[in-house]
């Protein structure tokens, strides 16, 4: 009886010794956390996290390689105490949850039958996949098989998966799945640093749209009257959605493929009322924001490019202050477009909603002169982005320049909005034909002159104006005198008294602007008292170059990498008109969102990643040339606008917002387009679909509770 | 040629998975990726060589000459866990590339059955050292031949149209009962 007992207590105790010693002589140095952190796991050792078991994933969260809540097994609890051990805020760890991008399903154009093995893996074997967009979901339901939470169903009624975001843990073994690449894990942060890609599935109108708004699905929302759902898509992507509203010339539009059948989509209509829906409810609606990362970023430039960035970086979660020169905030949409087109009280609550995320605003700080680049580091701030505009209005260099009563456009413009005086003549010469010389014609007429002449180098066609703004301008009185160059401008007493033109011909020239010739003898002389050029913009760099050693091009904007923003200067960023030249708003506003993603990732891991696949030009299989199925449906989204005999000597806004009945039946038009596919009527109706948006796009109203942050 | 006969019927015909059904869980529940599948099959290769070689010591001189053969379970189970926990702590000092790959898979071949059997059948055989360590090894390799064949199976599976009632374990375990039935077609050979 004894021995039995003696050996296996003494193999034990051998065992015991052995291990005790083994663990002594091969102690591995770990940190301490790891093994606190693997038993607040749930030890199921499943991998799902993409780790090879719990204590290499418990030491993959301490090191921080993955957040802590990526325990699929353990859930939001295992999350939380991890999260709190290691001292982080769970709370604001976003979910990233499943969402595809296809909007095909049924309605995409078959290549041939497949009638092989149902999955998807399998299909794609065969040609590449029976439905003809490649990146087109082929619905066999690949994605769902894979799913081990039963989150995805393939919806009946389109062909497409339909994620629960109740559901769905954001584990990814969908995105493994799919042999398409459609599915993607989104969360807000994913949104913002997000950029197009030629392999997914973007409608015309997001392709063209500079500032890549998901214009599909906002038009989608609008039509359900989900206002909320609808401005926050935008916001996404714009947070100036009253200026854009207002001043955009949709270049969406162009795209759109309405205008095959009948008239584009008054895109920005819609854009128009949504925001000022959100304005007139006078309650802000609720974005998510990051928690604190601590990171500091300087803006110089309250501009929509500075504005833009500093909104989606101060989402991002960090401390965002902007220096501004002049001393209100909102750069040129405020000092140079005038208030019948966008009136500051109503761009002042895009302005307001970028300062209500905690953004700091510092004005009447210019660079170069009070600030400088190296004083902006030396105080702490980790990336100083420039978006400091073109503030330079460009002078012809003609005979009699000097005379008084020679302004540049933007020289004129700015005094309406600042306390110098007023610049107010009889008879006013405009020169130029962008939209800045017909903000200059309508509002000198609208200040009181009594004639106002606008002389173009070029023909009408070559007006760079948006259209509407040209005939605004003709219908309020402005005369339009194309083909005729300035050559000098006369005075008497040290007083302008007119400006000598003559008249050019054109010849072409291929792949540029045509040569212009005068024509001999055809010089008159136009009086006038006030001549406005508006002839183009510049900035200054010259302190800044002094000052900090930044590189300029040779048309005088700021030099940076296309790809990152940066300049030569590393944790430097340019962007907006200083580094473009003169271009749209949402550009800028665009360019904004670019130089936050370069700055967030320059901040949190010091590398910028490159953008694969990005999308640059329109994507030529949606190019299509006829629509087939599709009902013609007149736009009635026109704005309404105040009569002409009311518009002069008042400044009060042209162009008003369209109904709320309006902008329904007009977001009703939208044929929900993907790369190929739109939709159809009188079709099967297992062959149409209605525009549905991802369930799982986390901005979705249902799921807002979830994602805004304490 | 006995060696060969031996490593013949050890990776084959008593396949220790599909003929003696040893080892049935880590079997069904690492097979669903042909990659783990492989890494389970070369750590079990390992501990159950490692695992035999004590087993069979202890139960040579230890076990046998004092008559204390009926405590060979009880003993075993001590030997191959704190064995096994060994060679992980080693095998994180020594090798962490190594501890990388197996390392997800030692805590569960503590509990398998495979490994148990393979010692108990070497005692129960009385087998001298050289044919233990050829024994072990192969009836080992035998078991990642059917992981591994097995894994191949299951990805397929999952592709596959399958009744809805037959899904997941059930079409797992059907098809393991047809692979047994494949390979007791080696039992000819014997």
């Amino acid at each position: 009886m004894t021995a039995p007992i003696l050996l296996l207590v003494g193999i034990a105790f051998v065992a015991a010794i052995i291990l005790g010693i083994a663990a002594r002589v091969f102690y591995v140095e770990e940190d301490p956390r790891i093994e606190a952190v693997v038993d607040l796991l749930p030890g199921a050792n499943c991998g799902g996290c993409g780790q090879a078991g719990c204590s290499s994933a418990a030491e993959a969260m301490v090191k921080g390689e993955i957040p802590v809540n990526s325990c699929v097994v353990g859930g939001n609890e295992a999350a939380e105490a991890v999260g709190t051990f290691l001292g982080y805020d769970v709370t604001g760890a976003e979910p990233t949850l499943a969402c595809a991008t296809c909007e095909g399903g049924y309605r995409a154009a078959r290549k041939y039958n497949y009638s092989g093995l149902q999955d998807c893996r399998a299909a794609l074997q065969l040609y590449h996949g029976f439905i003809r967009c490649e990146n087109g979901c082929l619905g066999m339901g690949s994605c769902r098989n894979a799913c081990k939470f039963g989150a995805i169903q393939m919806s009946s009624a389109t062909g497409l998966p339909v994620f629960d975001p109740e559901r769905c843990v954001g584990c990814g073994s969908c995105v493994a799945a799919c042999p398409k690449g459609i599915i993607s894990l989104v969360g807000e942060q994913t949104k913002i640093l997000h950029w197009n890609q030629y392999t997914q599935c973007l409608s015309p109108c997001r392709q063209r749209c500079p500032a890549q708004i998901n214009i599909p699905k906002y038009l989608a929302h609008a039509r359900k009257g989900e206002y909320a759902a609808a401005l926050l898509t935008v916001k996404a992507n714009n947070p100036l959605a009253i200026a854009t509203g207002r001043v955009c010339p949709e270049l969406c539009g162009t795209e759109c493929r309405r205008q095959l059948q009948d008239d584009s989509l008054a895109i920005n209509a819609v854009k128009r009322f949504l925001a000022d829906w959100e304005r007139e409810s006078g309650e802000r609606l609720k974005v998510p924001v990051a928690p604190d990362t601590g990171h500091r970023v300087a803006i110089v430039g309250g501009g929509p490019s500075g504005l833009a960035a500093a909104y989606y970086l101060a989402r991002l979660g960090h401390r965002v202050e902007i220096f501004e020169m002049m001393p209100k905030l909102g750069g040129m949409p405020l000092y140079g477009i005038p208030e019948y087109r966008l009136s500051e009280e109503q761009y002042n609550w895009d302005i307001d909603g970028v300062l209500e995320l905690g953004v700091k605003a510092h004005t009447g700080v210019a660079l170069g002169k009070d600030i400088t680049i190296r004083s902006l580091k030396a105080v702490g701030f980790e990336a100083v982005y420039l978006a400091i505009g073109l503030w330079h209005g460009r002078l012809l260099p003609f005979e009699g320049k000097e005379l008084p009563g020679i302004y540049s456009g933007i020289d004129y413009l700015r005094r309406f909005h600042t306390e110098e005086e007023i610049i107010t003549g009889q008879r006013f010469v405009i020169i130029g034909a962008g939209n800045v010389a017909m903000d200059c014609a309508r509002s000198a007429l609208r200040a009181g002159a009594s004639k106002v002449i606008l002389i173009f180098r070029f023909s009408r066609e070559l007006m760079e104006a948006n259209p509407h703004e040209i005939t605004d301008a003709e219908n309020e009185g402005v005369t339009m005198r194309c083909l005729l160059s300035p050559v000098r401008f006369i005075g008497e007493d040290n007083q302008l008294t007119g400006i000598e033109v003559e008249q050019v011909t054109l010849k072409a020239n291929p792949g540029g602007m045509p040569d212009v010739t005068p024509i001999e003898g055809s010089k008159e002389i136009i009086p006038c008292d006030v001549v406005i050029q508006a002839v183009g913009q510049a900035a200054d760099l010259d302190a800044i170059v002094e000052a900090d050693g930044i590189e300029k091009t040779r048309f005088s904007t700021i030099d940076a990498d296309e790809e990152t923003l940066q300049t030569n200067i590393p944790g430097v960023f340019a962007g907006g008109d200083c580094f473009t030249g003169p271009r749209l708003l949402v550009e800028a506003v665009a360019s904004g969102r670019f130089a936050a993603r370069s700055i967030h990732y320059y901040i949190t891991t010091g590398e910028i990643p490159p953008i694969e696949d990005r999308q640059r030009e329109m994507m030529p299989p949606a190019m299509v040339d006829s629509l087939t199925n599709v009902k013609q449906i007149a736009t009635r989204a026109v704005k309404p606008m105040i009569p002409v005999q009311e518009r002069i000597g008042d400044f009060r806004e042209v162009e008003g917002t369209i109904s709320e009945e309006q902008c329904r039946s007009e977001a009703g038009r939208c044929l929900n387009c993907g790369i190929y596919c739109y939709d159809q009527d009188e079709l099967p109706s297992s062959e149409t679909r209605t525009a549905t948006s991802c369930p799982n796009e986390p901005h979705i109203v249902e799921k807002e509770k979830d994602t805004v942050a304490g | 040629m006995d060696l060969v006969y031996l490593a013949i019927s050890a990776t084959f015909v008593n396949n220790i998975l599909l003929a003696q059904y040893l080892g049935n869980c880590p079997f069904l529940g690492v097979s669903k990726k042909l990659e783990t599948a492989l890494g389970m099959a070369a750590a079990v290769i390992f501990v159950s060589v490692l695992a035999a070689t004590f087993t069979w010591m202890v139960s040579t001189y230890v076990l046998r000459p004092y008559g204390l053969e009926f405590l060979q379970t009880l003993t075993f189970i001590l030997i191959i866990a704190s064995l096994v926990q060994l060679v992980e702590i080693i095998m994180k000092k020594m090798s962490r590339t190594l501890y990388n790959a197996l390392g997800v898979y030692l805590p569960l071949i503590t509990t398998n059955c495979a490994v148990m059997g393979i010692a108990l059948l070497i005692a129960k055989k009385q087998l001298p050292f050289i044919e233990m360590l050829v024994f072990a090894c192969t009836s080992a390799v035998g078991y990642g031949l059917a992981l591994v064949l097995f894994a191949g199976h299951r990805e397929r599976l999952q592709i596959s149209a399958v009744p809805e009632s037959l899904q997941g374990t059930s079409i797992a375990l059907i098809t393991a009962g047809i692979m047994a039935l494949a390979f007791m077609g080696f039992k000819g050979m014997a």
